[in-house]
This record gives structure tokens, C-alpha cells and sequence, in this order.
């Protein structure tokens, strides 16, 4: 943003907040400096228009309430105001383990579009005299999320309760499928993005990993399409995308070996290599299998021995000789 | 937001911020707003060209400096900064929120006072802050000991399984800070039996005692700067090249790599590794969506230990034959 913008930007707001009456543009472009001089030709009428529709844009993005309204009946066209209570943050003031609260709580963001979120909201209470230490020395460094890139798109939909698209790969298949949601919001749990919701297609409540996004999602249609349902709980949504069961898995590991799946699991009372691990998603529980070759053999049941089996002959066909492949 | 579109807000938030701290050092205020005391001095500057329509000497904002300190003498109605934005409250609320659900943190009773002020403060757009959740692991008794510990600069013993070699050990270590990065606890902390600082993570601490002596890290041992992530490469590291298939594509934002590269809807990455039995598990584990590139020997490794697995099964066909 050039100098001129930003300096016009504030002195519009200056002036929309003073004034008590709506001002239509043509006031406005008379008492901001830095637009479009009148020289009564089209082009300068219309080089003004769409900068101060820019301008009124921009405002908005950042947040500065403008009103729109006319000052009587007898005027015909729309003029714009700021409301002194509506742009202005309420009074607050904190204590002093309050706003080591607030510090602490900013500082749990670091992608951009929450960390930057934080940033912004620590500048406005510090401009309303909270003293806020961010950089007291607390032997804490919390960070909650990892910056997907999808974040922003879900939650605003989320928020404006917009439909919203996008094609999602399963774990277990090659090709996205596009799914249609009602998003009722966004839910980080250990260190990833979920954003759950009402599957338009398969008429259910579903859960999807925003990592598995295949390009960008797109909110469609207009705003307040849904309602929430407002006994929701989210995280108990992603938490059962799996759901749990009764069924034991039975693997027989290496002596000394695959520690991984031992605690895990518990080791059958006869033999402290048979190891019985619940079994809630086959296909987690195959990868990690797996992952430990040749020192871990499913017993059972045969549909894990069988996902299991899958993924090492997919493994030991590897080469490992570089393939060169054009994009 | 590009640091030019976040001029605007702080130009906003600047004249009530210089009223609430009458007279402040320059570079102060700059610390505040995360800038350069020149780019301070800049918004300043155009600061000072604003004011009220006519624009006479009388109706434009006035600031008066007193060598690098500066205070505001009209402000041309700007005396409070702007509400929170729906992202703002969001980006606190929810942070409180997450830290009200994790105990043994801080004062809880503190946390749930600045939740409400920030909540009412927020006005409508603290409603928005439903549409995001976070589920912070739910953290037993270790985080409250070893928060304890960390305060009271105490050393621990602890048995400790590690996911990248596999195993359980037992050692005495000199706790420095606790981390929660990802959803996950983590304490950094240095290891009288590794000689090194090494970071460990909470659900993988199996055993915990708070020791009668005190922590002693070596003086010269610094906490890590995690902003580039928590592990990071050593000059000893193997290179390792991956080719990642689409659906093994998120490797690639949840470890270190030291590049990336689209190859179609595929990724190739390479990562740098001290041990490479973490690799192969991390490869064997994605089942076939990763494919080792380099070095040939270790895809080779796993391809054998694959076949030895097939094999294994194959001479115990199915359980019935196993009684």
C-alpha cells in the first residue's frame, strides 16, 4: 500500500468519525485529501468511484463499521458515517495475571493468519493502556498450530455459515473425491486441522483432515445457509471419526523388538512377545504395523493381516533408482 | 496479511496508543508494535499530515517530540483504537480458551478473569470464536510435576520412550522449559546421559520423579529458537530423497525438509536425519505412498526387510495354523 492510500485511509476515517451526519461520496471527496480532483470530466468521476469503492473496501476488511444511510427522505443518494461506539473498544483493564494470561495466550499462534490475528489484538488493547509484557521470562513455548493453508477459508466459512467445497483424499485411496459440507467449524487436535461438519452427500455429520485438502476449498452460495446445532461437540466429532470398538488385534513381535507396539498394546499372559492392541482404525494400526518390517506379524484378525500384507508388497518392490518424471 | 495492509490498523492504533503512554520512548513503542523505530518514526510522520477535514494547523493531529520520547497533543477525535477484528477475538479467545483447558499451566482462576474481560470486550465477534476448537492433549500428572520442577529448577528422572530408535531409557535430566507445539508437550531439557540438550515429549514419558537436587543445565546451554521447528539438521545428518505420492503428501508439513519440489500432484523432499532407522520406519509406516529415492541402499533395506516380512507370512499362512 502506497504512502497516499494509507494516509487518505486514515484521514477518512478522521472524517467519518467526526461528522454526525451521513456524507454522500461527493462531500466526502471534498473533505479527505488524496482523491481524484473534480475536473467535471467522466474519466476523473469515474477514477474516484472506484477508488473510494476501494477505500470503503479496505476499511471494512480491517474492521471499521461504516454505516450507510441518508440524512433525510428528501436526499437521494447514500452517504456514509462511522459510529463513534461502534468503531471505538469498550474500556477494559486487566490485572496484572490477567495479562499474562492474554501474553501467554497470544504467543500459542504462529502461523500467519492467527498469529498475525493475535498480534493485532495485543496492539489494540496495549492502545487502550493495557500493559501487556509479552516478553516476560516464562519457561513456557507454546505454539498450537502448524499453518495449514486451508485454515482461513474453512473458518470464514465456518463463521458466515457458508457452504463449503473441496476435494479430499482418503489414507487409503489414490484419486480426491469433491465433498459438499455445512462446516459448524474448525478443531486442532494434537498438532492437526479438522474441519467438521454436515456432508451434504452422505447426509452425516463428518470430520475431514485439512492436510488430505487437495488445492483450495471454496465456500459457495450465500451466508447463514445453515444453522449450528447447538449441542455440537466438535473435538468429540474428530475424536470419533474412527470410532472405537471391541476388537483386539493380535500381533507377534520380535524378542527385544518393536517397543512401539508393545506399549501399545499388553503382552498376552504366556508369552511376553504376543502383544493384544485394541483395534479402533485398521488402517492406522496397519501402518504402524508396518512400519516396524519384518519384527512385527499380524495373527489377527486376517483383514489387518491382510492391509498389512498389502502395504509390504508394495514396499519390497522399492529400488530406490531415482525416477525421473516430468511435472 | 502483507505487513502493508497491516499499517492501516496500527496507524489506528498508534495516537491512542501514544496517549496511554504519555511521553514514551520511541523505540519502546516501536518494540510494541513489532517495527523498526525508523518505520516508527515514518508512520509518525504521516500521522502528522491527518487531522480533521479543512486541514488547517488547527484540525490536523499534533505529536510533540522531546528528543526520542513523543506525546500527542491533539488527536483529532482518534482516542480509542478500533474493536476487534472476528480474527483477533478468535485468535485470543480461543487461545484463553485453550489454556483454561490445560491445567497446571497458569493461575486458572487468572486465566478464566481474562476470558471474560477479552470475551465482553470482543462484543459480537467473540460468538465467532465457536467455529474453532482446539483439544489440547489431556495431559496427566507429568505437565504439573514437571512444571513444578521447571519453577523450582529441580532435576527429574525419567523413563522415556523415543519413537525414532525405539526404545526405553532411563535418565537424569536438567529440565530448562516446557513447549507445546502442535497440540503436543514437550520439555527441553539437558541429558546427563546424552551430554546434549534433547526434547521430550510428554506422552512418551513413562515414569517421572522430581529429584532432591537441583537442575543444572552447563551455563552455556541456551534454550533452542523452535521457530524454524523443533528438530533441526546437524552437519552429521544422511540425506535423504523421498518421493511422496498424493496421499503421503502431508509428510511433508509435519517433518523438517530441506526442500520441496511439485512433481505433478507428488512431492519430492529431501530430509536430513542423524538416524536413518527413523527414516525407514517413517517410509515402512507410510506403506508404499513413499518411495526412497536416496540413498539406494537404504530403500534397498527396507524393500528386504519387506520381502523378509512377506516371507515370514508366508511360511505362517494363516492363524489356524499357528496353534
Amino acid at each position: 500500500m502506497t504512502t497516499r492510500r494509507a494516509e487518505r485511509l486514515v484521514n477518512l476515517v478522521i472524517c467519518l468519525l467526526a461528522t454526525r451526519h451521513y456524507l454522500t461520496a461527493e462531500q466526502i471527496r471534498r473533505a479527505v485529501p488524496g482523491y481524484e480532483a473534480d475536473d467535471g470530466t467522466d474519466r476523473a468521476k469515474e477514477a474516484f468511484k472506484r477508488m473510494f469503492e476501494r477505500d470503503k473496501a479496505e476499511l471494512r476488511e480491517i474492521g471499521v463499521p461504516l454505516e450507510t444511510g441518508r440524512r433525510s427522505v428528501f436526499d437521494d443518494e447514500d452517504g456514509y458515517r462511522i459510529a463513534r461506539d461502534a468503531y471505538e473498544l469498550p474500556a477494559i483493564s486487566l490485572a496484572a495475571d490477567e495479562a499474562a494470561a492474554v501474553g501467554l495466550a497470544a504467543r500459542l499462534w504462529h502461523s500467519a493468519a492467527l498469529g498475525g490475528a493475535a498480534e493485532g489484538a495485543l496492539h489494540k488493547l496495549r492502545a487502550a493502556g493495557v500493559s501487556l509484557d509479552e516478553h516476560a521470562a516464562v519457561p513456557l513455548e507454546p505454539r498450537l498450530d502448524s499453518g495449514e493453508p486451508a485454515f482461513g477459508v474453512c473458518f470464514a466459512a465456518a463463521t458466515e455459515r457458508r457452504e463449503l467445497r473441496f476435494d479430499y483424499r482418503r489414507p487409503d485411496a489414490s484419486e480426491p473425491t469433491q465433498r459438499r459440507i455445512h462446516p459448524w467449524g474448525v478443531v486442532a487436535r494434537r498438532g492437526r486441522w479438522y474441519v467438521a461438519g454436515f456432508d451434504l452427500a452422505r447426509g452425516a455429520p463428518r470430520a475431514f483432515r485439512l492436510s488430505r485438502f487437495a488445492g483450495r476449498p471454496k465456500a459457495v452460495g450465500p451466508a447463514g445457509a445453515f444453522q449450528r446445532p447447538e449441542d455440537v461437540d466438535l473435538v468429540a466429532m474428530v475424536a470419533t471419526a474412527a470410532p472405537a470398538s471391541e476388537v483386539t488385534a493380535r500381533v507377534r513381535v520380535r524378542p527385544g523388538a518393536a517397543e512401539g507396539l508393545r506399549r501399545i498394546g499388553k503382552a498376552s499372559a504366556d508369552d511376553p512377545d504376543l502383544i493384544d492392541i485394541p483395534l479402533s482404525d485398521l488402517q492406522a494400526l496397519a501402518d504402524r504395523v508396518t512400519s516396524f518390517g519384518a519384527d512385527a506379524l499380524v495373527e489377527e484378525p486376517g483383514a489387518l493381516r491382510e492391509a498389512v500384507m498389502h502395504r509390504l508388497h508394495r514396499l519390497a518392490g522399492m529400488t530406490g533408482a531415482p525416477v525421473e518424471r516430468s511435472p | 496479511m502483507s505487513p502493508a495492509a497491516d499499517r492501516v490498523p496500527r496507524l489506528l492504533a498508534l495516537i491512542p496508543y501514544l496517549q496511554a503512554h504519555p511521553d514514551i520512548e520511541i523505540s519502546s513503542a516501536a518494540r510494541d508494535f513489532g517495527i523498526s523505530a525508523d518505520e516508527l518514526r515514518e508512520d509518525l510522520n504521516l500521522l502528522w499530515m491527518c487531522g480533521l477535514p479543512g486541514h488547517g494547523p488547527g484540525d490536523l493531529i499534533d505529536l510533540s517530540f522531546d528528543d526520542d520520547h513523543v506525546a500527542v497533543t491533539f488527536d483529532a477525535g482518534m482516542s480509542r483504537p478500533l474493536r476487534l477484528t472476528t480474527h483477533e477475538a478468535v485468535a485470543l479467545i480461543v487461545a484463553l480458551r485453550t489454556l483454561a483447558a490445560t491445567p497446571g499451566l497458569i493461575e486458572q482462576e487468572a486465566v478464566s478473569r481474562a476470558l471474560a474481560k477479552i470475551e465482553e470486550a470482543a462484543g459480537a465477534q467473540a460468538q465467532a470464536a465457536a467455529a474453532v476448537t482446539v483439544a489440547v492433549d489431556g495431559q496427566d500428572a507429568s505437565l504439573a510435576v514437571l512444571r513444578r520442577a521447571v519453577r523450582a529448577g529441580q532435576a527429574v528422572a525419567l523413563t522415556y520412550y523415543s519413537a525414532g530408535r525405539d526404545a526405553r531409557t532411563d535418565r537424569t535430566v536438567d529440565p530448562m522449559r516446557l513447549l507445546l507445539v502442535d497440540g503436543h508437550w514437550y520439555l527441553e531439557a539437558w541429558c546427563r546421559r546424552a551430554e546434549g540438550v534433547r526434547m521430550f515429549r510428554l506422552d512418551r514419558i513413562e515414569e517421572l520423579d522430581q529429584l532432591d537436587e537441583p537442575s543444572r543445565p552447563p551455563p552455556e546451554v541456551a534454550p533452542r529458537d523452535i521457530s524454524g521447528g523443533l528438530f533441526l539438521p546437524s552437519p552429521e545428518d544422511v540425506e535423504v530423497r523421498i518421493r511422496l505420492l498424493p496421499w503421503a503428501r502431508w509428510v511433508a508439513d509435519y517433518y523438517p525438509c530441506q526442500s520441496v519440489v511439485e512433481v505433478g500432484d507428488e512431492l519430492l523432499v529431501t530430509l536430513r536425519s542423524s538416524d536413518t532407522t527413523w527414516v525407514r520406519r517413517l517410509v515402512a509406516g507410510l506403506g508404499g505412498a513413499a518411495e526412497v529415492l536416496d540413498p539406494p541402499a537404504l530403500a534397498d533395506e527396507i524393500a528386504q526387510d519387506a520381502r523378509q516380512a512377506l516371507a515370514s507370512y508366508d511360511s505362517v499362512p494363516g492363524r489356524s495354523d499357528m496353534a
